[in-house]
Parts: structure tokens; C-alpha cells; sequence
């Protein structure tokens, strides 16, 4: 323990531009970096490389095999389509409460403001229970949606609230708005103002809040999994069909489905971080 | 004008559909069935059992996932090291993970039947379906949050100060202890209660390590589930409730450490 808090005290030791003259260099330095290699090897790396490696050990056919069968390609595309429709959704509704919470003006809006921050705190089993509580066959509205796709879609919607909301905001709040009152002036509607002024300059965190969402949904599994019931063709997501794969002790067929998830997962990272590198430039 | 109404109309209804409303309805039925029978479900061994394993659990991850969280932002930051690239994505990469995957990983590498988990079970140390596993499970979902909170502050206040400390001879402890951790203790916080928040209540991943085993590596949301499942409904809504409750006091930590929102995140 003392020598790791020893190289945390040094970390600062070696600044980016250091001039070699009349500086020791400190050995607390490659310390940490190999501590941190080390730590990230240990938790993320090797395990995520293990279920790469597992995935084919029975050969390539039968990793086809096990990605094709019927019901996982189900799974994959339910999975698919519903976080592609809720980051639409997101995209939409989440510019619209961006908006709300930083141009509009109204009793109660810290509370809106809060209420964001709830699906990211709220555990995501409990996420589940709580809508089945409202849209569950007691609920007060005489609306069941439990064991529907509709369910699927709700708790992705849930989860995935905060994304767009809280990417859009801090860009919504710090935008000029001397161009939006020049537009208005020469006689631009709110419409058009909107559309040619502010969009342009939220669609990068828009895009950003997208796939943070779509990671999230790709692979939810917490909240989907008690409000969906998970029947096979018809509400089992990707998630679900792996750990009921892990529970049959299905192992390589799940790393298998585990790893077309990852692929999925890994290009969207390098895409958005394409994607912010294009507006980071475009900025400049 | 009236457009103005509607918009705030549409995002108001959709967040009373979607999180206010499920919310109080959920607070309505767990005491529909009166007080006592939730105080009934909460005073039961396995669910006291349940509450002691999340605290555990989330004793252990904390401290370990903020010190290296620290560490981390520190080597991304300030450090001129090969592979920096990928040592900030791979920090990102839980972000991008299943919980059901980050389980079915460490069961590969750590079950029974997983080269390392055979090494392990012949000296007698066993990681799946005990508190090891579930220990890393949470580590694993917890990665991204100190470090990605403390970067961008790090970028923000470059090294100005830390040079002119060092040129007055200050030592690398003090000038971490005294000039650095002031300013990114903010980042820290909040870092902090992302992580609580998230290991008290992870699911996923710890469900599919732990085994589930009532009474020994039932964390509370397992017990809510397997309450569940049971049709024990007012077992379900009474846990749930505590980790609201747990969660609710986070939540309202995280709006009081919230850092002012940056341009560039």
C-alpha cells in the first residue's frame, strides 16, 4: 500500500515538456505507469481477451454456429433494434428537456433537473421493479405491458435518459446566442432558428449522448430482465440469452455472443471518438 | 410562446411517465401492505445478510477503485508514456461492456475449469461464486468513473504550479498532498459517488459470478430479484426500497459535488 501512495505523490513528477537539465528523474513515474498497466490488465484486459480466445476454441464453425442459431440471432436483433429505436427517441426528446432545463424558466425545474440524474443512480434491477410497479399487471393505469417488447423498450428508456440530456446541456448553456437573436431579427422564425443556428452546434454531443446510450443498451441486461420475461423470438435481449447461456454451462457458445456485442461496442467507441476528434477540428 | 409551453409540456410528461410516476408508484406498493410487513421483510437473515455483502463489497471497491482512479488520470495526464492512447481507451472500455459479459469473463478465467481458476482451486482460493469474483465483477463496471472525472480537471489546470512547487523544492509527495489534490478533489468526489452508486448496485455482472446462493453471495439486488421471483412482491419492493434509499442519498450527494458543467466533455 505505501509504495503505490508514494507513486501517487510522485505521478506529477514527470510533466509532458520536462527538461532533462538539472532534473532527477524520478523512478515514481514508471512505477505508476506500470502499476496502472498492471491494474487495467488484471481487471479489464485479460479477461476481456480470455472471452475472445474462448469463443473460438472449439473452431471457427461452431462460433458461427453458436451466433446463428435461431434464437441468438433473435436475441441480437431484438437487442439491435430496440437501442437503435430508443437512441432515436433519446435524440429527440433528450434535445427537448436539454432545452427546457436551460432556456426555459419555471417553478420546479431544479427538480427536472434532478430527476435526470435518478437513472444512473438507481440500481438497474430496482429500475426494472419500479416500472413494472406503474405498467405491470397491478398497476393503477390498466396498462400492461409486462412481457411485451414494449417493456424491452421502456427500460431501455429509462436507462438510457441521462445520455443525451446531460451531453446536450453543459453545450446548450455555454452556446452564443448573439447569432440566434441576428437570426431572429432578420425575421428567422423559432423553427428556423433552431434548425440553422443551434442544431449545427448540438449535433456533435447529440451524436456523442446517442452512442453512449446505444452502448448502454446493446448490452442491458439488469433492467430488462424482470420486466421483459425473456421469452425466446419474442423478448429475449443478447444479454440475457449469454447469461442464460453461462447457466446452462454454455460457456464458449455465450463468449461467442459476448464477443459479436464487444465488436459492436468497440466500433461505436472508435466511431464516436472520430467523431469528437471532427468536431474538436471543426471548432478550432 | 405557445411553442415554448409545448416543449415543456412534452419534456415534463415524458419524465413523469418514465421516472417520476414508476418512482412514487413503486414508493405507493411497497407500504401498501403497511408498515410492518416491509419492516417483516427487512429484519429477515438473508436480507440482512444481503445488505452486509453490498456494504462489503462496496467497502472494498471504493477506496481501491479511487486510488487507482487517481493514479490512472495521473499517468493519462501527466506522463509521456508509450501506449497512452490505449491506456485511455481502455479505461472507456467497461463503459462499452455488458455486465452480463464482464461476469461470463471472469468465469472464464477464474471457474473451476478456467486455466487460472484451476490453479486457484488447488491452493484453495476460490473467485466464482464468492466474494473475489464479485469484488472484481464491481471493479471491473466501476473503472471508467474516478478517471474519467479527474482527467479533464488535470488537463485544466496544467502543471504551472506543480513546476514552480518542484523548482522550490518540494518533494513528489508534497506536491501531490498539497497542490495537485486540492484541485481535482472535486473530480474525486464525484468520481467517489459514481462508484458507490454503481457498486451498491450492480446486478449483472455480480449475478453471474456470485451463483446466487441465498445466505452467502446474495448481494441486495439479487435478493430483490430472487424475492421476485418468488411472488414475494412486498420482499421485492421492501429491499428495493433500501437501495433507493442507499442510492437516493448518493444521488442527492452527486447534486451537491455535480462539478460545473465544461465545455469539453
Amino acid at each position: 500500500m505505501s509504495a503505490t501512495a508514494v507513486s501517487v505523490g510522485a505521478a506529477p513528477a514527470a510533466p509532458v515538456p520536462r527538461p532533462r537539465a538539472g532534473g532527477r528523474r524520478s523512478w515514481a513515474a514508471p512505477l505508476a505507469a506500470g502499476a496502472v498497466t498492471a491494474w487495467l490488465s488484471a481487471i479489464v484486459l485479460i479477461p476481456l481477451a480470455a472471452v475472445v480466445v474462448r469463443s473460438t476454441a472449439d473452431g471457427w464453425a461452431s462460433f458461427w454456429a453458436a451466433v446463428t442459431t435461431p434464437q441468438t440471432l433473435a436475441a441480437l436483433s431484438l437487442s439491435l433494434g430496440a437501442s437503435l429505436a430508443v437512441v432515436a427517441i433519446n435524440a429527440v426528446v433528450g434535445t427537448i428537456i436539454a432545452w427546457v432545463l436551460v432556456r426555459d424558466d419555471f417553478p420546479g425545474q431544479s427538480v427536472a433537473n434532478a430527476l435526470i440524474d435518478l437513472p444512473f443512480a438507481l440500481p438497474t434491477i430496482v429500475a426494472g421493479l419500479t416500472l413494472l410497479a406503474l405498467y405491470g399487471v397491478r398497476g393503477p393505469l390498466g396498462v400492461n405491458v409486462a412481457y411485451t417488447r414494449v417493456a424491452v423498450g421502456l427500460a431501455l428508456l429509462f436507462v438510457t435518459l441521462p445520455f443525451v440530456v446531460r451531453a446536450v446541456q453543459p453545450v446548450l448553456a455555454e452556446l452564443d446566442r448573439e447569432m440566434e437573436q441576428a437570426a431572429s431579427a432578420l425575421g428567422a422564425s423559432g423553427a428556423t432558428t433552431f434548425r440553422l443556428i443551434v442544431l449545427p452546434n448540438l449535433v456533435p454531443a447529440i451524436l456523442s449522448g446517442m452512442g453512449l446510450g446505444f452502448a448502454r443498451a446493446i448490452g442491458e441486461f439488469g433492467s430488462v430482465v424482470l420486466i421483459s420475461g425473456n421469452i425466446p423470438f419474442e423478448t429475449e435481449v443478447a444479454a440475457v440469452r449469454i447469461a442464460s447461456q453461462v447457466e446452462n454451462d454454455n460457456v464458449t457458445a455465450a463468449a461467442a455472443i459476448a464477443v459479436v456485442l464487444l465488436a459492436i461496442s468497440l466500433a461505436l467507441l472508435l466511431a464516436m471518438g472520430m467523431v469528437e476528434r471532427w468536431s474538436r477540428q471543426h471548432d478550432q | 410562446m405557445t411553442s415554448r409551453y409545448a416543449l415543456r409540456a412534452i419534456a415534463l410528461g415524458y419524465l413523469g411517465l418514465l421516472v417520476a410516476g414508476p418512482v412514487a408508484m413503486m414508493l405507493w406498493a411497497t407500504f401498501s401492505g403497511g408498515v410492518a410487513s416491509v419492516w417483516e421483510a427487512i429484519a429477515r437473515p438473508a436480507f440482512l445478510h444481503a445488505l452486509w455483502l453490498t456494504l462489503l463489497i462496496a467497502a472494498i471497491v471504493v477506496p481501491l477503485n479511487t486510488l487507482f482512479g487517481i493514479l490512472c488520470a495521473l499517468v493519462v495526464v501527466r506522463h509521456d508514456v508509450r501506449g497512452k492512447r490505449l491506456l485511455s481507451a481502455l479505461l472507456d472500455l467497461p463503459l462499452g461492456v455488458s455486465p452480463v459479459v464482464v461476469g461470463l469473463a471472469l468465469v472464464i478465467v477464474y471457474g473451476r475449469r478456467g486455466a487460472f481458476g484451476g490453479w486457484l482451486a488447488e491452493h484453495g482460493v476460490r473467485v466464482i461464486f464468492a466474494l473475489p469474483g464479485m469484488v472484481l465483477a464491481t471493479l471491473f463496471v466501476c473503472i471508467p468513473f474516478v478517471a474519467r472525472e479527474v482527467i479533464p480537471v488535470l488537463r485544466e489546470i496544467g502543471t504551472e504550479q506543480e513546476q514552480a512547487a518542484r523548482t522550490l523544492g518540494a518533494s513528489d509527495w508534497q506536491i501531490f498532498r498539497l497542490i495537485t489534490l486540492p484541485a481535482i478533489r472535486a473530480g474525486v468526489g464525484f468520481g467517489v459517488v459514481l462508484t458507490a452508486a454503481r457498486a451498491l448496485g450492480e446486478y449483472g455482472a455480480v449475478a453471474i459470478v456470485s451463483g446466487r446462493l441465498t445466505g452467502r453471495t446474495e448481494t441486495l439486488t439479487i435478493h430483490v430479484e430472487e424475492r421476485f421471483l418468488a411472488f414475494d412482491m412486498t420482499g421485492a419492493y421492501a429491499a428495493s426500497l433500501v437501495l433507493a434509499a442507499l442510492a437516493l442519498t448518493i444521488f442527492f450527494a452527486m447534486h451537491a459535488r455535480r462539478p460545473a458543467p465544461r465545455g469539453g466533455r
